[in-house]
């Protein structure tokens, strides 16, 4: 009996539960991409924070400005991409760092050339994918956008509340508490508190952790309440190994102390790697894909079509961007494309045309 | 009036604390000027070591010498050869050295008035450190109640004044807090009302000095010390840093603090020490104590040494904690204890010895002799060019 119930089964089992492994094994082979933006003020330990959390070292000839330099220095963009493999599985990493963000006397609209990069990240996102060759597109669009709260404050600054509100419908902003090692526990506890009331009250739609569902097992879901209480994370970075404990690990060495960064109950470290790379990577690419770029597009269609309309240009298929500064050059460019483009539409109607003739 | 200048020198040998504690010595500098027809000035210098420990100590004027005194009699006189008589040769006891104590007991019953301003970007621990610094809640948060933290739009500047008594001697300290410092957005120009309200009462005080019917005493406002916090971000000086140090170190004296230092380590602490002189080198930006006001070789020693730390790298907080079966100010978390006043853990010692223990009467002087005496004279230059430019006449001291 049990042979024919074995065999029964058999018959009916279609065999595409092995899709997932299907699916983990192509990745692998083709790896991912993720761009990770840091904004901050100079000093607030971003870049020993990026080291620590990839166990790179991205920085390493880094030169700081001193403050002459800095006086006249603007917000500059600056990228570095890395790969990283591990257990065959290739990670091509991109960090976007923001040097000079409100360090000025004068930090009025600092985020602007910040905004301005998101968004030619998705403009060219957004010409590649209605392009004619999507086989290689490149994907720079910044997934998540870390922005670094000075612990010295008691609160959400002006320049934090302006800045999170300007990025929050382009990019997964996630706040966290820098250099958290000046804070004693209560201290965290209590900003960690302030920071979500203001948070809420001033409306900022930071990145929130979706629910996890409720078929998951009772551990998993602790972990995640767990994670959602501590948020903002506040975090130690550390571009040195100490001894502790008998064992070496990222710490900093205190006269009073040694500070270790993955111990979970000095600070938010491990939480926050585990979030953004362990659990919650591929969501947060999804979301970028899904919300925060179909904005962008939405709108950008939107602006399209209505300086279409009031343009009454002849209807093109292959949507023709707004340039944010355009000159003369760029616009003859443009139409020169535009009638390439549209040569070829040509052509692709003939040709299934044809075809269509053929199958009849 | 016979014009006679006394000068006394004293060398002073170690004496012990009132209360016999172990080898406490400290520095103590003092001048003073006495507001009579007779300007006397007194000058009483200790070289003693300074040992830091953690002990309970006051504000001692501690003081016993050898006294070699040397009179200088004007060449007005007649006759009368100059020459030092040493105090072992004079035939009996003259008694000049009870003048110290004369002055003492005088400077004690009137008290001393001290005026410090605080400026940073709001959470630097402003208010703590100066509650850490005089032992007590003085600063502007413990005196309003119901205090609750909200960055203000501009900068106002709000003064609390108490009077403080240790061992007898009475103090009136005005702490005047800058709220709103650097928290906006667009923070040009914050400097302004901070700089407008150092000259205001020099104004009021050259006012009060040019009356006819001027009182005995004048009450001092004038901000004798300035403690700019710095974030301890361990790079450089930022623009803002550089442009109010450049400003204000040109009318009051500026002592630079590295705040909540206790997110750097000790390496991190010096490179940032190192890069913030620099910067200050290289901006022209005179801090106190400033190298051209000392008087001699002494204080360049001692000041030399203080200017080869600045920046201190200071903690505050008022909970104490038990260490080792003492009590501690310290700020504990899960790593370790951060004792405030222990020298190997922060400078905050170093701070509080500076500002209290031994420059306290240094820091008025210079404020006195130095920036307000700048101050009057270009008023009165700019009110003489009104006077000969208007054609006015009258005394020309009207301002």
């Amino acid at each position: 009996n049990t042979a024919t119930t074995k065999e029964h089964r058999e018959k009916e089992y279609v065999g595409f539960a092995t899709l997932p492994n299907q699916v983990h094994r192509k990745s692998v082979k083709k790896g991912f991409d993720f761009t990770l933006m840091v904004a901050g003020e100079s000093g607030l330990g971003k870049s020993t924070l990026v080291n620590s959390l990839f166990l790179t070292d991205l920085h390493k000839d880094r030169k700081l400005l001193n403050a002459e330099e800095r006086i006249s220095q603007t917000v500059e963009i600056t990228k570095h991409t890395v790969d990283i493999e591990e257990k065959g599985v290739k990670l091509k990493l991109t960090i976007v760092d923001t040097p000079g963000f409100g360090d000025a006397v004068n930090n009025t609209e600092c985020w602007r050339p910040i905004t301005d990069y998101i968004d030619q990240q998705f403009e060219q996102y957004f010409r590649d994918e209605s392009g004619l060759n999507r086989k290689n597109i490149q994907d720079n669009r910044v997934h998540c956008c870390l922005y670094f709260i000075p612990p010295f404050g008691h609160g959400l600054r002006p320049v934090d509340i302006e800045f999170m509100k300007a990025l929050q419908d382009k990019v997964n902003v996630v706040p966290l508490i820098s250099k958290a090692d000046c804070l004693m526990p209560s201290e965290i506890k209590k900003l960690k508190e302030r920071l979500r009331e203001e948070i809420d009250k001033y409306g900022i739609k930071i990145y929130q952790f979706p629910d996890c569902d409720s078929d998951e097992d009772e551990e998993f879901k602790q972990q995640d309440r767990e994670l959602k209480e501590s948020t903002p994370f506040a975090v130690i970075g550390s571009n040195t190994v100490v001894e502790a404990r008998g064992q070496r690990v990222r710490g900093r060495l205190y006269p009073w102390g040694i500070v270790e960064v993955e111990n979970q109950s000095h600070c938010d470290f491990v939480k926050l790697r585990t979030m953004l790379i362990r659990t919650h990577m591929h969501d947060l690419k999804d979301i970028t894909c899904d919300c925060h770029y179909e904005n962008y597009r939405a709108q950008c269609i939107q602006t399209m079509t209505s300086k279409m309309n009031a343009d009454k240009r002849v209807e093109s298929p292959i949507p023709i961007l707004p340039l944010s500064t355009p000159d003369v050059e760029t616009e003859k460019l443009i139409k020169m494309k535009d009638e390439e483009l549209r040569r070829m539409q040509q052509m692709l109607q003939k040709m299934q045309q044809q075809m269509h003739e053929q199958d009849l | 009036m016979e014009d006679r200048e006394e000068k006394e020198r004293g060398v002073m040998a170690e004496q012990r604390g009132e209360e016999g504690e172990s080898e406490a010595t400290k520095e103590n500098s003092t001048k003073g000027k006495e507001e009579n027809g007779v300007d006397m000035k007194a000058e009483e210098e200790e070289e003693k070591q300074q040992k830091q420990q953690e002990e309970e100590d006051e504000e001692e004027r501690g003081m016993s010498k050898q006294v070699e005194v040397t009179m200088e009699v004007s060449e007005r006189v007649p006759g009368l050869t100059a020459g030092v008589i040493r105090g072992a040769d004079l035939f009996g006891y003259v008694g000049i050295e009870a003048v110290l104590d004369q002055m003492r007991r005088k400077t004690m019953k009137a008290g001393f008035e001290f005026n410090i301003m605080v400026v940073g970007q709001s959470g630097l621990g402003k208010s703590t450190l100066v509650n850490t610094l005089f032992k007590s809640k003085v600063s502007r948060k413990s005196c309003t109640p119901n205090y609750e933290e909200k960055i203000s739009k501009t900068v106002k500047l709000q003064s609390v004044s108490h009077v403080i008594e240790e061992k007898g001697v009475k103090m009136k300290l005005t702490v005047i807090d800058t709220p709103g410092f650097g928290d906006q957005i667009n923070n040009e120009n914050c400097w302004e009302p901070i700089v407008k309200y150092v000259n205001e009462q020099y104004e009021k005080y050259l006012k009060e000095e040019l009356h006819v019917n001027r009182k005995r005493r004048i009450p001092d406002t004038r901000v004798h010390c300035c403690i700019y916090f710095l974030p301890a971000t361990g790079h450089w000086l930022r623009p803002i840093d550089i442009e109010f140090m450049k400003r204000l170190g040109k009318i009051v004296s500026i002592v630079p603090v590295i705040a909540k230092a206790d997110t750097l380590t000790i390496e991190e602490r010096l490179e940032f020490k190192q890069r913030i002189r620099q910067d200050l080198a290289a901006n022209g930006i005179r801090v106190y104590p400033q190298k051209e006001y000392d008087e001699d070789a002494e204080d360049r020693i001692v000041n030399d040494r203080i200017r080869e730390s600045i920046p201190f790298a200071v903690v505050g907080t008022d909970k104490e904690h038990q260490v080792n079966g003492n009590k501690v100010l310290g700020r504990k978390t899960k790593w370790g204890i951060i004792e405030v006043e222990n020298a190997a853990h922060c400078e905050f010692a170093n701070l509080r010895d500076l500002l209290i223990r031994s420059h306290l009467q240094d820091l008025k002087d210079v404020t006195h002799n130095i920036h307000y005496e700048t101050y009057r004279v270009r008023r009165l230059n700019e009110s003489n060019m009104n006077f000969m430019s208007n054609g006015k006449a009258g005394c020309p001291n009207s301002v």
